[in-house]
């Protein structure tokens, strides 16, 4: 289709030319419209334009906010800071426990137990058939929703309480002494990588295998685990305590994170599932065959010639259905969850009136999320391309 | 040879084996149990908990939804608990009398029959399309492309000219709406995802860049933040005196959504179809068109009806989210509905949603069974 179709006449080359022309008008065209419409519009409402908004005094409560903020002095840009760590913050939750329980599900619907593998046929066709909004609805309003109330709380033994407001867990409060824990781990972790680094070297050029992995574990959890106690134990928690309207004090987890998180979980791990179990399958069966017959154990198969081949076809698209759960995390606005979405296009966009800017804003988060991470993407497609010989 | 037979040989036996056991019953039932659930230690431990998360969440489910059901009653001290009846169930009751507001909305009652035709209409459409053997589906797609959506808006919204009156789109709800939003959603991004795609892979470079910036944008970005866009934007962007309608905006923010991936589903089938076949049709001397729509796109339509389908599972999911809106879709009279105090249950919800869960449940499993079934076919005549 490239090098069959050239112009062969003066006339097609010129058909052409209009032809792009022409879309480039129509284009440019609309969106002229579009803005002369738009300013009209705006200045009979008496909307600003422009985003002096920006660094205007908010005065809208948020009920959860991971940064300081309050409704008389923020402004809105701190507003969306606000918005857009608590979008971060679900969806990083989201991604761990979906990919947890979506590994877990795919290689589940492969084994040779029919019970467990039917098992999690039926989880992934039943979840991955019902809409996210539903799924969401009813673990907020028909599950969380439903617990007691605040004078029957259910106290949970490790301390803290369930009710319907939300989940009132022990909150780690962490002395000065915790940065040597900190500093300690980040250390473990380089040990780890440049240990493993030394490693692979070493296999590629003697051959010789070399067993890292306890060592590395010992580095990533040994290390900041004697500094804790070298340090003296520096954490405390500070227990959430009953009073007579509220619970005072503690972690809080409110119902609508909670749902959201669940939601977006139990809805993505239906479909890392799917490619997950596409992934092991996509590995040929002569694959393993070949490593057995070179004389690999079963574990050092998986390790070394299955798990590497699957991950190739698995990371894309798992990829993209971590994409597509930062996305989906945008329904928190159906159930109140201050999301990006809802405090920024919603709240900021309610009050002030700025349509045009505050979806521009909105949009450019969730685009530049989307096009840093295809960018990573290629990135990992080229290093892991198959070299052919 | 004599010599042989009487001399005793050591290694031949003169006394018959002991009977071995018989083997572990490979075939059969029992064979099968053994291969499947308890072939070593693990599995037979894997079994168990399984069997356990079975026993401990089907048999509730199961007094929930028929057991402890109540299926009909006049309002919501039917569905309470009672000292005979601790545990409530489901209160279908609920779902029976607002099971008409879950189907039409606010459309008026002596109008409905309207919607009924039009429902009849589509399946007419969906089942020759559908079918891949039915006669003349040429005359299907006119029918499914052009007829259809002129039918049904006369039907839906009104032509008093023949006699039908103008019902506003803000007393359409329910299943009406889904299906609405659902329908124009697929017909409308089919025509315009094609031509995406056809830009997407043209070597005309403003043509391109449209189609691919248009493309990453919509996919890059949540589809609640384009229904925020066309909701709110939308009216500032054109004149004044035309306010488009509520549900309109929304149908365009679907309309455009759906596009984009269906232009990418379009583009992955446009690429199976073999280079040689686009070089047969050049050397016909077929112009662009020509080639692509009697012998390219034919082919690649074919090839990728199971993922549009597949697409079209998505958008049909999808068309909850124009809830956020304003817009009362099937989900959105739910939510409506279990709001009512008359039915104000501890159970409504969990009824009201189980209902939902079924109605879409039993559509999109239909769905990905038919584009299981034709991609089965497909492949059937890959390997002839």
């Amino acid at each position: 289709m490239t090098a069959a179709v050239r112009p062969q006449n003066y006339t097609v080359r010129a058909g052409r030319i209009a032809l792009q022309v022409l879309l480039a008008v129509v284009v440019g065209g609309l969106i002229y419209g579009a803005f002369v419409n738009a300013a009209d519009n705006l200045a009979r409402a008496h909307i600003a334009s422009g985003f002096h908004f920006w660094n205007n005094s908010a005065g809208f409560d948020i009920s959860q906010t991971l940064i300081a903020y309050s409704a008389s002095t923020s402004t809105f840009g701190r507003a969306f800071w606000v918005g857009l760590l608590n979008t971060l913050v679900v969806a990083g939750l989201g991604i761990v426990l979906a990919t947890l329980l979506g590994f877990t599900i795919g290689i589940a619907r492969l084994s040779r137990n029919w019970l467990v593998a039917r098992l999690a046929g039926g989880y992934v066709e039943s979840i991955r058939n019902i809409p996210l909004l539903l799924q969401l609805l009813f673990w907020y309003n028909a599950v969380l929703k439903t617990l007691p109330e605040l004078r029957s709380s259910i106290a949970l033994p490790t301390g803290g309480f369930l009710n319907n407001r939300g989940l009132f867990l022990p909150r780690p409060v962490f002395a000065p002494g915790l940065i040597a824990v900190v500093a300690a781990l980040v250390i473990g972790i380089i040990a780890a990588v440049a240990l493993h680094i030394w490693a692979r070297r070493r296999r590629e050029r003697t051959g010789a295998p070399a067993p890292v992995g306890w060592w590395s574990a010992a580095s990533i959890v040994g290390l900041p685990l004697a500094a804790f106690a070298l340090a003296g134990f520096p954490l405390t928690f500070e227990m959430p305590q009953m009073s007579r309207f509220n619970v005072i004090g503690g972690l809080e987890i409110l119902p609508e994170f909670a749902a959201l998180a669940l939601a977006l979980s139990v809805y993505t791990a239906a479909f890392i599932a799917e490619v997950v179990r596409a992934g092991i399958l996509a590995v040929s069966p002569g694959q393993t065959e070949a490593a057995q017959a070179l004389g690999l154990r079963s574990g050092a198969t998986l390790r070394l010639v299955v798990v590497p081949q699957a991950m190739r076809v698995i990371v894309p698209p798992l990829t993209s259905q971590y994409l597509n759960l930062i996305k989906n995390s945008s329904l928190a606005v159906a159930i109140g969850y201050p999301d990006l979405v809802q405090v920024f296009a919603g709240s900021v966009l309610n009050i002030t009136g700025q349509a045009v800017e505050v979806i521009a804003i909105t949009m450019a988060v969730y685009l530049t999320i989307s096009l840093v991470t295809s960018l990573l993407m290629n990135l990992y497609g080229r290093m892991t391309a198959v070299v052919e010989r | 040879m004599a010599a042989i037979a009487d001399t005793p040989v050591v290694y031949v036996r003169t006394a018959p084996a002991e009977m071995l056991p018989p083997p572990v019953a490979s075939s059969g039932f029992i064979g099968w149990l053994r291969a499947n659930l308890f072939s070593s230690l693990g599995n037979t431990v894997l079994t168990l908990a399984c069997a356990a998360l079975i026993f401990w969440a089907v048999p509730p489910l199961v007094r929930f939804l028929f057991i402890d059901a109540v299926w009909a009653g006049p309002d919501r001290e039917v569905c309470l608990a009672t000292a005979a009846h601790p545990e409530p169930g489901a209160c279908w009751a609920f779902v029976r009398v607002w099971l008409s507001y879950f189907i039409y909305g606010f459309y008026p009652i002596a109008e409905r029959w309207r919607v009924d035709v039009f429902f009849a209409a589509l399946a007419l459409g969906i089942g020759w399309l559908g079918w891949l053997s039915a006669p003349r589906r040429d005359l299907g797609a006119l029918y499914v492309f052009i007829i259809l959506p002129v039918l049904s808006f006369v039907l839906l919204y009104g032509f008093p000219a023949i006699g039908l009156a103008v019902v506003t789109t803000n007393l359409w709800g329910g299943v009406l709406v889904t299906i609405v939003v659902a329908t124009v959603g697929i017909v409308a991004s089919l025509p315009i995802g094609i031509l995406l795609a056809l830009g997407r892979r043209s070597e005309l470079p403003a043509v391109r860049w449209f189609a691919i910036g248009f493309i990453e944008f919509v996919r890059g970005v949540p589809l609640i933040t384009v229904l925020f866009m066309a909701s709110v934007m939308l009216p500032l962007f054109v004149p004044q005196h035309f306010e488009p309608d509520k549900l309109l905006r929304a149908l365009i923010g679907v309309a455009l959504f759906a596009s984009a991936y269906m232009a990418e589903v379009v583009r992955g089938g446009l690429a199976a179809v073999p280079r040689g076949q686009y070089e047969a049709a050049r050397a016909l001397a077929l112009t662009y068109w020509r080639m692509m729509g009697l012998v390219i796109l034919p082919q690649a339509l074919r090839i990728t009806l199971p993922n549009i389908v597949n697409t079209f599972i998505g958008l049909f999911k999808d068309t909850t989210l124009v809830f956020v809106v304003g817009i009362f879709d099937f989900l959105r009279t739910i939510e409506a509905a279990r709001g009512d105090p008359k039915w104000a249950t501890p159970v409504t919800a969990t009824t009201g949603y189980a209902f939902a869960a079924m109605f879409y449940f039993v559509c999109c499993y239909g769905m990905s069974r038919y584009a299981r079934g034709v991609e089965a076919r497909l492949s059937r005549g890959d390997r002839r």
